[in-house]
């Protein structure tokens, strides 16, 4: 049992680096991540945290400092935001083309202009291709875990991967809960100091990374490009056995399981679930047991993790329910919903498919209470008794 | 031993794919020779991106971090302080860059690591275009010179001095260099490796480019010593910020034992737009720097 504190969302993102006993940080602050690289920088400068700490002059070059630093070795890790991650995005490629396992926290928060500071999803989903695995928290708590947790999965040899743990601006990043910090040692029994599949500083074994690869096999390379284009997929697809591996070992030792791929809240005898990611989904656990107590078969799940993609245990809750609420912070402009999109098409290969209702709400950190994601349960309730569905994305609490 | 006195070994392996008479090969030649084999190369987008070779094998004979257009000078801070948490002291970390990818897009990356005194040492090989995408034009680019962005008029503004924007970081050394004059190039490079651990040392070699700048690959030697001959490209050295001329350069510092810059523009496709005002304006250009050189010499 570690030490409980109450702390913000940032700083367990911190704790978790100093936890996870990261060997280098690069780094470039942004609102809302601040906090994150200025407890770090504490840690360092005070002689709690061992790590090299280089403070990069842009996010971009935050990543770039992150895979020269992974592949020479060592565990890394950096924190941002909205534009500093829209940024990155090249290194985001290049990182997971690397197979860099790089931690990154995002603070979700929305893009400019109009320049806005609030939770926003659309900043990461706008790096869904990237091959990061996405995990999406609701609470401090599961901010730490997950970090710990991804380290695991990232550096797993099956995987190689980077991972983001992304929470929302401020209601996660800048309110304080109750967070138990585990102890470097218990940390380390559960995640052992990062073995790097190869190090680029063998100068007795000099490789080139990352050379010229032809879209065939050619001359003395068996493979072209697209085959290494693969193996990160199936980096991917081998960390969605992993998550789950890694998430009831993780329970099994310290007592805590936030989901693996998905959280399921009273969805076995639900009509109707309604699908949430970052703290909202803690909100609409509390929403259905309100409605619960009034006689609606309603449950919750959390979408924990957007990349690899649940799709497998969508369908199988799906399989059960008369029609999901797809509550999406982001907007596809001239679509619909990210992880609504997502949904249906992990849908489409059942036979009987439910009603996919999909909400577009809480943009640029607009306020979503309890009442809120009643509405939209009742909404896709009436929808079932009268057959009359939208097709359409519903923008929820729109002004026109 | 060697006519130069340099080392025998090869860094550089044959099966590399190097145009023929590569200014910038042979400068990474000399180069290699003088770092050794503890050295590990961050590499962008860039000529040696190619010349390296193709998957699985490579031409260079040092480990290579293949890294995106505008990052060496971060994605090399990120293997220093790799090597720095893992306690590993005697590898020496390189850049090696473009000319675009060290004075246009690199710039940022390679500001900031110097800034940060990142213990590295960060080479430009300076063939004055976007050779590897065809003979683009970049901040480094001469006067006067065609490029397939400046096809017509050619280029209307001087190079970047990008030895004097590292300069101004106040780094412990920057140096220039160029492909014709190896041995000047190996001492330069001896010097930067010597000052390890006191912060990023910076060196920018002129290489001449035989299908760049339109000329018969076997004047590569020639034309990089009539640059320095003309006085368009000066050879020095700023140690710990004593600013030193050296090689050839050294006796140049009055004009009438200059060559005229006709002797070098001559000899170069890229050139042969010029008007006799346009050579008049980049005599001009050589004799106005030279005088910065002198004011400079006068403050030491």
């Amino acid at each position: 049992m570690g030490k409980v504190i109450i702390t913000t969302g940032n700083y367990s993102a911190a704790y978790a680096a100093k936890a996870a006993k990261v060997d280098v940080v690069a780094a470039y602050p942004i609102t809302p991540q601040t906090s994150i690289i200025e407890k770090i920088s504490e840690f360092i400068e005070k002689g709690e945290m061992k790590a090299e700490y280089i403070r990069v002059e842009s996010e971009h070059s935050a990543m770039a400092a992150c895979i020269g630093a992974s592949v020479a070795g060592a565990r890394t890790f950096t924190a941002t935001s909205a534009h500093g991650l829209a940024l990155m995005h090249e290194m985001l490629h290049w990182a997971a083309a690397t197979r860099a396992p790089v931690v990154m926290a995002v603070v979700n928060r929305a893009m400019g202009p109009p320049w806005n500071i609030w939770s926003d999803h659309v900043d990461s989903l706008s790096q869904r291709d990237t091959g990061w695995m996405q995990f999406y928290v609701e609470s401090n708590q599961e901010i730490f875990d997950t970090i710990i947790q991804a380290y695991r999965v990232a550096e797993d040899p099956e995987v190689k991967m980077p991972a983001m743990i992304c929470s929302d601006a401020f209601i996660l990043s800048h309110t304080s809960q109750p967070l138990e910090i585990l102890s470097e040692e218990e940390v380390e029994d559960f995640l052992p100091p990062y073995e790097p599949p190869f190090d680029i500083t063998d100068v007795g074994h000099p490789v080139t990374h990352g050379n010229i690869v032809w879209p065939e096999p050619r001359g003395e390379s068996p493979v072209g490009y697209m085959e290494f284009r693969y193996l990160m997929h199936q980096g991917l697809l081998n960390a969605k056995r992993k998550i789950k591996e890694i998430a009831k070992e993780f329970e099994k030792k310290f007592g805590r399981n936030h989901g693996d791929l998905i959280e399921k809240y009273k969805v076995d005898d639900a009509d109707v679930a309604i699908v949430s990611m970052g703290a909202l989904a803690a909100q609409a656990k509390y929403v259905v047991d309100l409605m619960r107590e009034e006689g609606y078969r309603v449950g919750a799940i959390k979408l924990r993790v957007f990349r690899p993609f649940p799709d497998d245990e969508i369908r199988e809750i799906a399989k059960g329910l008369k029609a999901l609420v797809v509550a999406d912070r982001n907007i596809s402009y001239g679509h619909k919903g990210i992880s609504a999109t997502e949904i249906e098409s992990a849908l489409y290969s059942l036979e009987k498919r439910p009603l996919v209702l999909n909400f577009i709400m809480g943009i640029g950190g607009r306020d979503v209470k309890p009442e809120d994601q009643r509405k939209m349960i009742e909404t896709v309730f009436n929808i079932i008794e009268t057959g009359q569905l939208t097709k359409e994305a519903e923008w929820y609490g729109l002004l026109r | 031993m060697t006519i130069l006195g340099l080392p025998e070994e090869e860094y550089i392996m044959s099966g590399n794919a190097s145009c023929p008479g590569c200014g910038a090969t042979l400068a990474l030649r000399h180069v290699l020779k003088a770092l050794g084999k503890r050295t590990v190369l961050v590499i962008p987008a860039c000529c040696t991106a190619v010349i390296q070779g193709l998957y699985p094998r490579s031409g260079i004979g040092v480990p290579v971090l293949n890294m995106a257009f505008e990052a060496t000078g971060a994605a090399a801070s990120g293997v220093v302080a790799a090597l720095k948490a893992r306690g590993k002291d005697d590898i020496t970390v390189v850049g090696w860059a473009g000319d675009g990818g060290t004075a246009d897009i690199g710039i940022q990356a390679l500001s900031g690591a110097a800034e940060r005194r990142t213990d590295f040492i960060y080479i430009c090989y300076d063939n004055e275009a976007y050779m590897n995408t065809g003979i683009q034009r970049s901040g480094a680019t001469p006067y006067g010179a065609l490029t397939t962005t400046t096809p017509v008029l050619g280029k209307k503004e001087h190079k970047k001095d990008m030895p004097m924007i590292m300069a101004a970081h106040k780094i412990p050394y920057v140096a220039t260099a160029t492909s014709g004059y190896p041995k000047d190039l190996y001492e330069k490079v001896k010097r930067a490796k010597e000052l390890k651990g006191e912060g990023t040392r910076y060196l920018h070699i002129l290489s001449p480019c035989p299908p760049g700048w339109r000329y018969d690959s076997k004047l590569t030697v020639k034309i990089s010593k009539l640059a320095v001959e003309t006085g368009l490209w000066i050879l020095y050295e700023i140690d710990h910020g004593k600013f030193k001329l050296s090689g050839p350069s050294k006796r140049l510092l009055d004009p009438s034992k200059r060559k005229p810059v006709e002797e070098y523009l001559k000899l170069q496709g890229r050139f042969r737009g010029l008007s006799d005002e346009d050579i008049r304006e980049i005599q001009r250009w050589v004799d106005e720097n030279w005088k910065n050189i002198e004011k400079m010499m006068e403050t030491e």
